[in-house]
């Protein structure tokens, strides 16, 4: 019979290997970052004096800081006003903030639709495909992974790409009758690839919070005199939200952080935020300014995805 | 609220049901009154649950037709039906509060949010849960939940009240104190309620008339006494309650009576009325309840018929003692329960006794 604070003791010494791992992987790298975004960079090195420059720099527009005219008012004016030429002025001259905004929105549009998508085939599997056979259905999902997403970023190249799939398909239906080469457009192609690549991931933890939901409560639902429609808005829905959570969670993270679809499918002509650091630490060899931009990317998507998950907090936890 | 008890509020009409090969539903027939505590009494799997369900519209019937107050069921759906159901599982919303659980099904009324919110406290107060409105519903106890849940169906005043196997949760306690509850609420109420069970004690307290099934069939549609003492089959007899079988002899039918001679017991006269109507029910016998054999104890006389016996086994409940005693040697052995009244001894095993009893407790199956 082992005591508590023996029992305690073999707990860490379990933990233990994976917490170095994480801690020299992780955590030092991170605070690596944040000190490196603070220092004055130079061509392949930091230095002190510890400054604001960097951050500041990220902000910049052609018409002064963005983060005063948010403070004096101007840029809620012009969204108030519908000035979009305005505002599209702001990120033409602002090369940092319009990568950052560029991958949020790339990652917003990715979770939309992969969410969209996957949640239908959640539902599929937990009520319509007979118990036995879930795991077949969940094993036949994630064969995409069984490729390499480089490769599989190469075949979405040839499906949407100039006289590709695509194309030859529309136009030779008559429906086109120009090529529409998808490609061309980056942001659609790179949502198209991410949403593909990412739709297994939102269906795992959708299934789980489906089928987490007594049955029973459906039938009370119609019972109490609600259409089948009405009682999945009233009672499946909310009690798969947690799900629905976590499956945003998991593509939104990822996706905005992505660095290799926009390199692949956009020839790097459409960057996202993570080109542009990789291009500040290992091309322009600015330390200093890489880390700032990588720090400020993880501080956008961490406000959102706190953001999100105030707004949701009703779903999560509070039932047993 | 009172409704005619002579009206019908459903009939089933032949219902036949498969499960694939599984015939669940064997030609059920039966009507079932406005206002009656009415039970379905069967072992699992003798398809009560399933007759219910096709009530609610849960389930469909491959032939045959469920009526509710005079109007063919067959293509209104389960959300349309004027019946609610209160689940075995209580099925209550865990995402939401008592008060919107039991408002659920309010959403299409027209009355004001005032009103609806007194209808809920009503009904809260209806089951004895006044005040609990904004309690989370993950937070209740296994009884809270189910008054919740029958807040929640009463609150819709629907002409039919369904109720799967609601007590089979709780611990012995709250399930006698709950049996009392719900036959008061309907009462109160005037409702017609349905009730699914299993333990036969729990449908004789609680019912008005009990439809016993097996196999998919109603063995009987009874009151409660009438299916006690004078079961229509060995089988129903065998479920509820317990009954000693005694083998017999028939020696003479006379205008639907029968004289028989019972091992043990000797001769007899019965009645019409004392023979079950089921002719299949394997080598004569009669019944006996144990109630109606009484071991005089030293010093008792009785004016009934009398047979010796002796006592093979004794199961003291504290109240009550049951005894099991052989009669004529040792090849029938009956049990009987006697109270334990003041300066009643508990006799022991081995003691040779004296049992009296009356024919006209008596029921043939032949």
């Amino acid at each position: 019979m082992q005591t508590k604070s023996s029992e305690a003791r073999t707990g860490w010494l379990l933990i233990a290997p994976p917490a170095v791992v994480t801690f020299l992987l992780l955590a030092a790298p991170l605070v690596t970052v944040l000190v490196y975004s603070v220092l004055t960079g130079s061509r392949g090195a930091v230095s002190l004096p510890v400054t604001g420059e960097n951050y500041y720099n990220i902000f910049r527009t052609a018409g002064g800081n963005i983060l005063e005219k948010l403070g004096d008012g101007s840029v809620w004016d012009m969204l108030k006003m519908r000035n979009w030429a305005g505002i599209a002025d702001i990120f033409s001259s602002a090369p940092f903030l319009l990568v950052i905004g560029r991958a949020i929105f790339v990652a917003v549009m990715v979770t939309l639709v992969t969410v969209l998508l996957a949640y239908p085939i959640a539902y599929f599997v937990s009520f319509h495909v007979q118990s036995s056979k879930k795991s077949l259905w969940l094993f036949l999902i994630t064969i995409p992974f069984w490729t390499s997403y480089i490769i599989r970023v190469a075949l979405w190249r040839t499906i949407l790409g100039y006289d590709g799939i695509v194309d030859s398909s529309l136009m030779g239906l008559g429906i086109m009758d120009t090529q529409l080469n998808v490609l061309q457009y980056g942001v659609t192609s790179i949502i198209i690839t991410l949403s593909h690549a990412y739709a297994p991931f939102a269906v795992l933890p959708i299934f789980v919070s489906l089928e987490k939901v007594d049955r029973s409560l459906l039938e009370a639902g119609q019972d109490l005199g609600e259409s089948k429609w009405r009682t999945f808005l009233r009672v499946t829905l909310p009690l798969s939200m947690p799900g629905v959570i976590a499956a945003v969670l998991i593509v939104f993270i990822p996706t905005a952080g992505d660095y290799v679809t926009p390199e692949l499918i956009g020839a790097g002509k459409v960057p996202m935020v993570s080109n542009f650091v990789e291009t500040q630490l290992l091309k322009s060899r600015n330390f200093a300014m890489g880390s700032a931009l990588a720090a400020t990317a993880m501080i956008v998507v961490a406000l959102i995805s706190v953001a999100f998950l105030l707004l949701n907090r009703r779903f999560i936890g509070g039932r047993k | 609220m009172s409704a005619d008890k002579r009206q019908t509020m459903i009939e089933f009409r032949d219902i036949q049901k498969y499960y694939g090969d599984y015939h669940a539903l064997r030609g059920i027939n039966g009507t079932i009154r406005a206002g009656e505590f009415f039970s379905l009494l069967g072992p699992s799997g003798c398809g009560k649950t399933t007759l219910l369900r096709t009530i609610a519209g849960f389930e469909g019937i491959d032939s045959g037709a469920v009526l509710i107050d005079g109007k063919d069921m067959s293509s209104v759906p389960a959300n349309m039906r004027p019946t609610n159901m209160v689940f075995q599982s209580y099925a209550i919303f865990p995402h939401m509060s008592v008060a919107e659980n039991v408002a659920f099904g309010l959403r299409r009324d027209p009355r004001s949010k005032a009103e609806k919110a007194a209808a809920v406290e009503e009904a809260l107060g209806m089951v004895g849960l006044k005040g609990y409105g904004g309690r989370a519903a993950h937070a209740l106890s296994g009884g809270q939940r189910q008054r919740v849940a029958l807040a929640r169906a009463l609150i819709l005043k629907p002409k039919v009240l369904l109720l799967d196997e609601p007590l089979s949760a709780l611990d012995k306690k709250m399930r006698e104190h709950m049996q009392v509850e719900l036959i008061k609420l309907q009462r109160q109420v005037g409702i017609t309620f349905i009730l699914v069970t299993h333990d036969q004690e729990e449908a004789l307290v609680m019912s008005d008339r009990i439809a016993v099934m097996f196999e998919g069939q109603i063995a009987q549609l009874a009151d409660p006494e009438t299916l006690y003492r004078r079961p229509n089959s060995r089988k129903v007899a065998d479920f509820i309650g317990t009954m000693n079988f005694i083998p017999c002899e028939i020696l003479s039918e006379n205008a639907g009576g029968y004289e028989v001679d019972i091992k043990g017991l000797g001769r007899v006269t019965l009645s019409a009325d004392q023979v079950a109507s089921d002719e299949n029910s394997g080598t004569p016998a009669v019944g006996l309840r144990p109630e109606a054999l009484t071991l005089l104890f030293p010093g008792q006389t009785s004016d009934e018929r009398k047979v010796p016996g002796k006592i093979d086994e004794v199961i003291y409940f504290g109240d009550m003692t049951s005894y099991d005693v052989f009669i004529g040697g040792t090849d029938i052995e009956v049990r009987l329960s006697m109270r334990n009244v003041p300066g009643r001894p508990v006799m022991d095993v081995g003691t040779g006794v004296e049992l009296s009893w009356s024919p006209s407790a008596l029921v043939l199956f032949r």
